[in-house]
């Protein structure tokens, strides 16, 4: 090993560190953005070296591309608003899923620089990287709200299976040195329609784990490359990322209390199956600001639920300026966060902070569903699936046997809803048409606004 | 860059999967978008991988999936990166205003 291989080995080999510190910082609030930090300096010293890699050619191409990719990257990422922020995590994440695909797809292409026996990790990793790349750009488009309804049709599920046996057939030919250029580009396309398939189905409520899978295995597949590279930096980076991303799957699909191949393979949220069709006894009984105000002016405790709604709203400054004037007042306020509200776990914890509510009244499922029972108000404010109660009753139900946050069994339930639409699954909330329940129809911000001044008022 | 045998690659892929799974698995709620947010930033070292790759491209076919490769790995690093900073930003501010 000469002395330049000697360098740039080396600063992967402190980028790797920075990469596993930076992760262990970001686990701490406190710490977190120096976290980022040190993973950032990571990055760049290992691009860096990466230049002086010995025979490295097409070097005005690597640069063009890095900055057309930085500066198309910085532009949205600095402009997205913290709202859509997973399905922006969705599309970067289904880059580097596309990146570690091209990476194989250049060294099958190029059969003398590969090591053989090395062949059957790239293609491995092409597989997964392509999927996670496909899928991700789906699961980016039905966030955003390009594509609301699930995909579904007969047989799709034996389509899948033949796709996925077909790739691996395909695939297992390839890694036996097969390299021809038709049989990769269908080997690739097959890849790309597979992630297409096994996403267009899922409904919008299980995109977290969706999400978070994909991103596990996006950095699965760049720790394969990595191998075939012989590059430790990323074979440690991706494999870190693969069985952090696991972990992270696991934890959001069993706060779902859904097994991950449930997520995948059933048909969840779909508006079409039939299920949620049915009938809710009872009416909608709406409730005007002023009385909403008044009957949380007088409780002892509110427990404020939040959802995607608020998000879109952009209310979570006017709800966290509601209680603090309820605070002021004497209410016991606390916010209850459901792992799954939002579009991930944690996206609601997120706007919160950007709000500058603090960490200690925001509370988990777990913390927080015995008290319900003893609370006057539970105020939902653009929450809907988490909170209802057929995951509780109805065996039929798509979502039966998900934990919800219990808002039906505290004493008065005040749902600030915009319209009557079924919540992103397409579900009807049972709760709504509860005695205790009223409805306050109109803008997060606006209600939010109203409620403040009513409970001023006394 | 190094020579991997069987058994090492094993190893570190083993001892990196540990690793992994022992870091996160201390992490808060609170911090899960972040922090998926930041291992997505993480796994976008995939762009040393593809500028080796493209740097040893030779027909204009590899060349032009090369290219791609890179852009798509800069723009996950990129991204990945702007977007995890911005989010725990907003933790630092909420912290300060949960002391003052």
């Amino acid at each position: 090993m000469d002395k330049t291989s000697l360098l740039v080995a080396a600063v992967y080999f402190v980028a790797a560190i920075l990469f596993i510190l930076g992760l262990k910082r970001m686990s701490h609030p406190s710490t977190a953005r120096a976290g980022i930090t040190w993973a950032g300096f990571g990055m760049i010293a290992a691009t860096l070296a990466t230049f002086f890699t010995p025979k490295l050619g097409n070097l005005d191409l690597i640069i063009i591309a890095i900055f057309i990719g930085s500066t198309i990257a910085y532009i949205s990422a600095k402009r997205v608003a913290m709202t859509d922020m997973p399905q922006m995590i969705a599309l970067y994440n289904g880059m580097g899923g596309g990146a570690a695909a091209a990476i194989a797809a250049v060294y099958l292409l190029e059969p003398h620089v590969i090591r053989p026996d090395f062949r059957v990790l790239a293609t491995i990793g092409a597989i997964i990287g392509t999927v996670s790349f496909s899928g991700s750009l789906i699961a980016f488009a039905k966030l955003q709200g390009w594509m609301r309804k699930a995909v579904r049709f007969p047989g799709q599920q034996y389509l899948n299976l033949v796709l996925f046996i077909g790739i691996i057939v395909i695939g297992v030919y390839i890694s036996m040195g097969h390299t021809d250029l038709y049989l990769i580009a269908i080997f690739f396309s097959m890849a790309i329609i597979f992630g297409v398939l096994m996403t267009l189905p899922i409904g919008g409520a299980d995109m977290p784990v969706v999400i978070s899978l994909y991103n596990a295995l996006t950095g699965l597949a760049v720790g394969l490359e990595g191998y075939v590279l012989e590059n430790p930096a990323m074979i440690i980076a991706g494999t870190v990322v693969g069985a952090a991303g696991t972990l992270l799957t696991q934890l959001m699909a069993k706060a779902m209390n859904r097994p991950i191949s449930n997520v995948l393979f059933s048909s969840f949220g779909a508006s079409s199956s039939g299920a949620e069709d049915e009938e809710v006894d009872g009416s909608l009984k709406p409730i005007e600001a002023d009385d909403a105000g008044v009957m949380m002016a007088f409780a002892n405790s509110v427990i404020i639920i939040p959802g995607y709604g608020m998000a879109v709203a952009q209310a979570q400054h006017k709800i966290w300026e509601m209680a603090k004037v309820l605070r002021e007042r004497g209410v016991n306020v606390k916010f209850a966060i459901h792992p799954v509200a939002g579009r991930m776990p944690g996206h609601m914890n997120v706007l919160l902070a950007e709000a500058g509510v603090p960490y200690d009244i925001i509370y988990d499922l777990d913390e927080i569903n015995d008290e319900f029972s003893k609370t006057d108000v539970s105020l939902v404010i653009g929450a809907n699936d988490v909170v209802n109660p057929v995951a509780r009753t109805n065996p039929d139900s798509p979502i039966y046997g998900m934990p919800i946050l219990n808002a039906d069994k505290s004493q008065n339930v005040i749902i600030i809803k915009r319209g009557k639409g079924a919540g992103f699954s397409g579900i009807e909330n049972a709760l709504f048409y509860q005695d205790n329940a009223r409805m306050l129809y109109g803008d997060g911000q606006d209600m939010a606004a109203d409620l403040i001044n009513a409970i001023k008022a006394f | 860059m190094m020579e991997l045998t069987g058994l090492a690659a094993l190893y570190i892929f083993l001892l990196a999967a540990f690793t992994g799974y022992e870091v996160i698995s201390r992490v808060p709620v609170i911090l899960h978008t972040p922090l998926m947010s930041g291992s997505n930033f993480i796994h976008g070292i995939v762009l040393v991988g593809a500028m080796v790759a493209l740097g040893l491209a030779e027909s204009t076919l590899t060349k032009t999936i090369g290219f791609i490769g890179v852009l798509l790995a800069a723009m996950n690093a990129v991204g990945g990166f702007i977007a995890t900073d911005r989010m725990l930003e907003m933790f630092k501010s909420s912290k300060e205003n949960k002391r003052g």
